[in-house]
């Protein structure tokens, strides 16, 4: 088990018509290590995560997951499987709460399909089983528990839009959290967060690596996030995968400091311009 | 709020110019709209247009000092807005008072028809209303005002009595036709309410928990009633056997006609849905032979009561619920009787959504209404759970379509057209998406009133449509939109 990594990306490749979105990139991420992917804006982190997830097929390309539930093959299986079965759970870049719903009710609804087999598919918990009872209340435990690490048990009943920036952030992650995942995919989280609350965000992301025991994919930009609690990072740029090691590794490899800071000698080049449009 | 309003300057030129162009746009579009009447020439025979001049004018007039009045509330001051409300409401009183008097003055009212002239009291009056309850306000200390901050007053006084009030809307309900002035009219139109209270609470799980626009909704309603009228017809099933069929009938047609839908969502999936109503209405009329075509199916028979029938006679072999219990046959026990029919299915309809509203399947469509790709990375089955509505919303329709069909004791499918979709639409969106009181009222309002008050004529639509355009100001979320948590996990403890 050790042996195997968590999940391992090889040669996926996503094309959008002619557009070259992903190109033939090759990497893995292990349990209980926060595998960061860093590249500047349109290098494909967006897409890879989406490959990963199920929103999109990708054209060319394995992704193999093995956790504790098996071995899955997640380009072969529809979006929702992916987080039912292989579990893997996803955060968003621009934040997906269920915004009219309480706290609360998003971290149940997290918790569906473990509900719905307790309901005996909705037909036991309209006649009022003792089972979907107990079940119910451990949902509600198992939310409060996540609730306490992320702070928010005093807004628990309050709409989800209603909560602070911040506040939506962590909600998200301890939705993705309460679905038991294997691995969490997480598109910037610290996007629009304070050097503090990033901070905290930090603490939390090694102590769910730490106790959760299981594997994180982190995209960001924030620097301060992955390079202070990512275990291993990967580098994209134009879609290409151009470094992959550790922090120490990548903060002094020439080829991402040229896609981060530019290259005196290069002459602009016009197809660079047109792909990031 | 309003003390510091107070302190604005106001500036009255531009004011004042605002107020007479609102006055000129009333006399430009009134003369359009309302301008000219026919009325017979002298000599008789024929017709000529006359211009209503007094009519135009006091509405152009009217609506600049309105709109002058109203501004001036909306930047603090209540004065000037008490005054002209009163003057407003003098004046009218004054003519009214002249006219009931004989006296010169009295054919000087604005209007030709008293409904309109008493209708347009309610202006005045309400600024009035406005005007107090400013000055109410700015009275109060400011402490009081910051707690009750941009609060919904009404959904949370409704909250706060809301057993009570569901209580005592069905002692209402189960009382009225034992009332000492419910005559048959009265109960006839309370089972038609209920019947659209039914349909408005089915297609409440729809619309309002899985957020799906279905505007072909009564295509379930007309699958359900022709389910029970042909069975009926053609087998001689009983009222009671058909039901659960035309239920799951109908429940199949919603997964049949969801499963091409999936994938669309608002604007798209309406319009799909809109047309699905279409077809079924068509191909009932068409499929002559099957389903009677245009000319429907007759003769339908009543529901019984565990086998008593509400005739004056009963074949051989079986009785009439009159000689069970040893009173005298009147028709209106059958009235009474399907009353409470349709009464039992709709609390029922409300029972099961309540119950549903706390199962994870339900929590699932609402997630699914507020977002779908956020559901999709948390392992729902969006399919699943979108059919799961259309079916159960299809399955309440079905049924209320059976009774509908054994109430009327005919069907065609005339009865079943795009306009009944809007109406039970308009219901559950009046209501409020997703409650259920709101419901009730709004089909009270917008099936009971028109029907109770058809002694008004034309100005019953009248009504209908302010009554309309009045929720959409004041509720634009419907009547009762307020939802509250499914579950709680600091209930009971102290509210700040």
């Amino acid at each position: 088990m050790s042996e195997a990594p968590l999940l391992s990306v090889e040669h996926l490749t996503m094309r959008f018509g002619g557009l070259v979105a992903v190109d033939d990139v090759s990497f893995s991420a292990r349990d209980r290590q926060i595998t960061g992917v860093i590249g500047p804006n349109g290098a494909g982190k967006t897409t890879v995560f989406n490959c990963l997830t199920g929103f999109y097929k990708p054209s060319v390309g394995r992704l193999t997951l093995t956790g504790r539930r098996g071995s899955f093959l997640l380009e072969q299986m529809d979006g929702y499987r992916i987080a039912q079965r292989a579990g893997v759970a996803r955060t968003f870049q621009n934040i997906r709460l269920f915004p009219g719903m309480s706290v609360l009710e998003n971290l149940i609804v997290a918790q569906h399909n473990k509900l719905m087999r307790a309901s005996g598919y909705t037909f036991g918990g309209l006649i009022g089983l003792a089972g979907y009872r107990r079940a119910e209340r451990a949902a509600v435990e198992k939310a409060r528990e996540w609730l306490e690490r992320v702070r928010l048990v005093s807004m628990a009943d309050w709409d989800a839009g209603n909560l602070p920036y911040g506040g939506q952030r962590r909600l998200e992650i301890a939705r993705a959290m309460c679905t038991d995942p294997d691995l969490l995919c997480l598109d910037e989280p610290a996007a629009g967060l304070n050097a503090r609350e990033s901070a905290e965000l930090n603490q939390l992301l090694l102590s769910i690596r730490d106790e959760q025991k299981i594997g994180i994919l982190l995209i960001e930009h924030d620097m301060s996030v992955v390079m202070g609690i990512s275990d291993h990072i990967v580098v994209l740029d134009y879609g290409r995968k151009i470094a992959d090691g550790t922090p120490t590794q990548i903060r002094n490899d020439p080829a991402v400091i040229r896609a981060y800071l530019g290259e005196d000698e290069d002459d602009e080049n016009p197809a660079a311009e047109g792909a990031k449009a | 709020m309003a003390v510091t309003a107070v302190d604005r300057p106001v500036d009255y030129t531009d004011l004042a110019k605002r107020s007479a162009a609102a006055g000129v746009i009333t006399l430009i579009l009134g003369s359009l709209l309302v301008g000219l009447e026919t009325v017979p020439t002298p000599n008789g025979g024929s017709m000529q247009l006359e211009p209503r001049y007094r009519a135009l004018i006091c509405a152009a007039l009217g609506i600049a000092i309105v709109y002058f009045l109203v501004e001036l509330l909306k930047v603090g001051r209540a004065m000037p807005a008490l005054i002209g409300g009163l003057v407003m409401i003098a004046a009218f009183a004054l003519l009214e008072w002249a006219k009931i008097q004989g006296l010169p003055l009295g054919d000087q009212l604005p209007f030709n028809s008293w409904v309109v002239n008493w209708g347009v009291m309610l202006v005045p009056i309400s600024l009035v209303l406005r005007a107090l309850l400013m000055m109410r306000k700015a009275s109060r200390p400011a402490a009081v005002q910051q707690a009750g901050h941009r609060d919904d007053s009404f959904a949370t006084f409704y909250l706060k009595y809301n057993k009570l009030f569901g209580t005592l809307l069905i002692a209402i309900a189960v009382a009225l036709p034992f009332a000492p002035f419910a005559d048959r009219r009265l109960v006839d139109i309370g089972t038609l309410v209920l019947t659209y209270v039914m349909l408005g609470w089915g297609l409440n799980i729809v619309v309002g928990l899985a957020g799906l626009l279905d505007l072909g909704y009564v295509a379930f309603y007309a699958i359900g009633a022709y389910t029970y009228a042909m069975t009926s017809i053609n087998f001689g099933l009983s009222f009671w056997l058909a039901l659960p069929i035309a239920g799951a009938l109908a429940a199949s047609f919603g997964i049949i006609l969801g499963f091409p839908v999936l994938r669309l969502r608002g604007d798209y999936l309406a319009i799909v849905t809109l047309g699905f109503g279409e077809m079924i209405r068509i191909i009932i009329t068409n499929w002559w032979w099957f389903t009677g075509g245009p000319n429907g199916i007759n003769d339908i028979p009543r529901p019984s009561l565990f086998g008593l029938l509400f005739e004056r006679t009963a074949p051989k072999g079986q009785e009439t619920f009159a000689h069970f219990f040893g009173i005298d046959y009147l028709p209106i026990q059958r009235v009474i009787f399907l009353y409470f029919v349709i009464l039992v299915f709709a609390l029922g309809t409300n029972l099961f959504t309540l119950r549903i509203r706390k199962l994870p399947i339900s929590r699932a469509w609402e997630a699914l209404r507020e977002d779908e790709t956020a559901c999709r990375a948390l392992g729902i089955n969006p399919r699943n759970t979108k059919l799961t509505a259309f079916a159960i919303g299809a399955m309440f329709a079905g049924m209320a379509g059976s009774f509908f069909a054994a109430r009327q004791g005919f069907i065609s499918p005339e009865s079943f057209v795009f306009l009944e979709s809007a109406v039970i639409l308009a219901i559950v969106v009046l209501g409020g998406l997703g409650t259920q009181i709101g419901v009730v009222l709004a089909a009270v309002l917008l099936i009971g009133m028109p029907e109770y008050f058809r002694a008004l004529q034309d100005y019953r639509m009248l009504a209908f449509g302010i009554g309309m355009v009045l929720i959409m100001i004041w509720r634009p979320g419907g009547i009762l939109s307020h939802r509250s948590p499914t579950i709680f996990l600091n209930r009971g403890k102290a509210k700040p």
